[in-house]
């Protein structure tokens, strides 16, 4: 049995509590009206801001002109304020879904190696389902936060603002599907769903342990194959409802499958670094380099796979450039620079350098940097892809994004953690666990 | 110095791999094994050094990137950057998503094919080479242990008859 190390545990909790504080601060420092938007924006008046004063001069020198420039001053105030609001919304929002998608790839990745019969990963499997642990926990803050955005707490989705729709024919035909009942409806029941089988699939694989006979084991098989079916058009919905309406006047076929690469190599790289911390410090006896070879190797394919769909997606549109398309990426290359690219180099680049030989996939140290430079590059992705349709181009790694992540990763560390020392960590009848143990490459 | 070599025969392959122990144990140099299919973990025991095909490979591929990029900023930013739909040629790196398919496949197809024919090369396999088989058996079911004999042949046999061997053979080799 595991036992949760109180150093370990006191590092969640501060990360936490030091989280908590970052949100608290991003929501009081957000300006509440127009007035504090325009002393910040008068306080750094450069780049397109000084434009916009020099060109409102202007239209004071003709009299007629100045009820319109006044008006077209306070939209140009009113659209800075309500992304400067949103932005520790946004904040939040980021870790929030890309700390609950880790623990969901997990789970498929879980389901995958109960419905291909793995002879190599049933050691791992307590350690999969301690990860998806929190699932539930996660799932139960996203929610909220969705409710929030239907309470219009915020304007993270602009669809949800009867205003905007009034005015936007584009969003007006889709609000058959981007609807706040059938959305709220849809994100109820593709989390509930998931966290169903997580639910029952560790309650199984526990009734294993101490079964007679495999019926338990074959209960979760099939049980895994129909969450599977379940997961990938669940995944492709919630894809389009939590990120793509985001972007609400823009849409990409192939978004469900980026997403899912995105999310799903993070959670083979959680795998990995949670099973090389369980093994630093002694608890899985039975894992051994070839395992974490193994893991290394998902990393490094899927990290490739990750890489194929984003240049598929941003290569398709780039060589049509379609003008509704393409502003997509126009924003994110002109404001993101940084950011866009570098997500490239940290997910792709990077890995695809130190990943490819032999040797270094099974040195603890190198798996543990190519693993953090991996997670923080696909934060990265997640962060590129909510923040252009909700902040613009007042993004900024700073107090509120950070905090958001410190809180959600000390709670992660903590659910994870805490779920580990719940059960043995190596399942007991399960008819592969001989081979996994044996297992060697 | 006559050449004579030992043909120490085998009809199982965990009985080959106890042998091959036992003869590395025992400080008898092996030539070579023949078998008739790939038997997992025989180069351990033999303790051959690990392939360098995978680094081969990998320097290959990068030829191939670079042979990729050159040649599509040769042809079309530097020799004839014409106006082709819109694209802009003016710098390579403004065109780059339309070349990366090529890159990739020059990249593949040099890392693939070079490595292939420095297998063929290294393991000198080509068409109309005459076959080097010591015994038509180990193509079917039989493996084969070839050990070189240094004035110490009847300990030798003795030995190999001890390893399970079928059948143990001495033979002068040209």
């Amino acid at each position: 049995m595991y036992t949760f190390s109180s150093k370990l545990k006191t590092f969640s909790l501060i990360l936490m509590a030091v989280g908590l504080l970052g949100i608290g601060y991003g929501f009081i420092s957000a300006p509440k009206n127009i007035q504090e938007v325009e002393t910040i924006l008068a306080s750094d008046a450069h780049g397109s801001h000084e434009v916009f004063n020099t060109s409102s001069d202007a239209h004071v020198v003709s009299g007629e002109n100045k009820v319109s420039a006044d008006a077209e001053h306070k939209e140009h105030l009113e659209h800075v304020l309500n992304q400067l609001q949103n932005k520790p919304w946004s904040a939040l929002y980021v870790a929030c879904i890309f700390f609950m998608l880790i623990s969901l790839g997990v789970l498929a990745f879980y389901a995958i190696q109960q419905v291909a019969q793995a002879g190599w990963s049933p050691v791992l499997f307590r350690v999969m389902q301690g990860i998806t642990a929190y699932l539930p926990v996660g799932s139960v803050i996203f929610f909220v936060i969705l409710i929030f955005c239907g309470l219009h707490f915020n304007n993270l989705f602009i669809w949800l603002d009867p205003n905007v729709v009034a005015e936007d024919k584009i969003i007006a035909n889709k609000t058959s599907f981007l609807n706040f009942p059938f959305w709220i409806v849809r994100a109820a029941v593709f989390l509930i769903g998931w966290n169903l089988y997580r639910y029952f699939s560790r309650k199984n694989c526990l009734a294993q342990d101490e079964a007679k006979d495999d019926s338990f084991y074959k209960k979760n098989f099939k049980m895994s194959a129909g969450f599977l079916v379940f997961f990938i058009v669940t995944e492709s919905i919630m894809s389009w409802d939590w990120i793509m309406s985001i972007d609400p006047h823009w849409f990409s076929t192939l978004f469900g499958w980026y997403v899912f690469a995105s999310f799903f190599v993070s959670a083979i790289t959680t795998i990995c670094l949670t099973t090389l911390y369980l093994k630093s410090k002694g608890y899985l006896e039975h894992v051994n380099t070839s395992h974490i070879h193994d893991l290394a190797k998902f990393m490094f394919g899927f990290s490739v796979f990750w890489t194929y769909l984003w240049f598929s997606q941003f290569m398709l549109i780039w060589y049509a450039n379609i003008p509704e398309e393409v502003t997509y990426f126009v924003t994110r290359i002109q404001v993101y620079n940084l950011p866009f690219f570098g997500a490239v180099v940290m997910n792709f680049v990077f890995p695809i350098l130190i990943l490819i030989n032999t040797d270094f996939k099974r040195i603890t140290w190198v798996l543990v940097m190519a693993g953090s430079v991996i997670l923080f590059g696909h934060y990265i992705d997640f962060f590129n892809m909510i923040m252009p349709g909700t902040v613009g181009d007042h993004w900024f790694i700073g107090v509120s994004e950070i905090g958001s992540v410190f809180f959600f990763l000390g709670l992660f560390i903590y659910v994870v953690f805490t779920a580990l020392t719940k059960a043995p960590l190596l399942p007991k009848r399960n008819p592969f666990i001989e081979e996994s143990k044996h297992f060697h490459y | 110095m006559s050449n004579k070599v030992i043909h120490a025969i085998y009809n199982d392959d965990d009985i080959l791999m106890d042998a091959v122990k036992k003869t590395r144990a025992a400080h008898h140099h092996i030539e070579e094994v023949f078998t008739p299919f790939p038997v997992h973990g025989l180069d351990k025991a033999m303790g051959l050094a690990p392939t360098r095909l995978a680094i081969c490979s990998f320097i290959y591929g990068l030829c191939g990137l670079s042979f990729g990029t050159w040649m599509m900023n040769y042809i079309m930013i530097q020799d004839w950057p014409q106006d082709i739909g819109g694209k802009p040629s003016f710098s390579y790196i403004e065109n780059m998503p339309s070349f990366v398919p090529i890159m990739f496949e020059e990249t593949v197809f040099f890392a693939a094919h070079l490595m292939v024919i420095t297998f063929y090369m290294r393991s000198r396999l080509w068409p109309f080479k005459e076959a080097e088989n010591p015994d038509v058996r180990t193509t079917d079911d039989h493996f084969l242990m070839e050990v070189s004999v240094n004035n110490n042949e009847k300990e030798l046999v003795s030995f190999f008859e001890n390893t399970g061997a079928v059948e143990v053979k001495v033979i002068e080799k040209h």
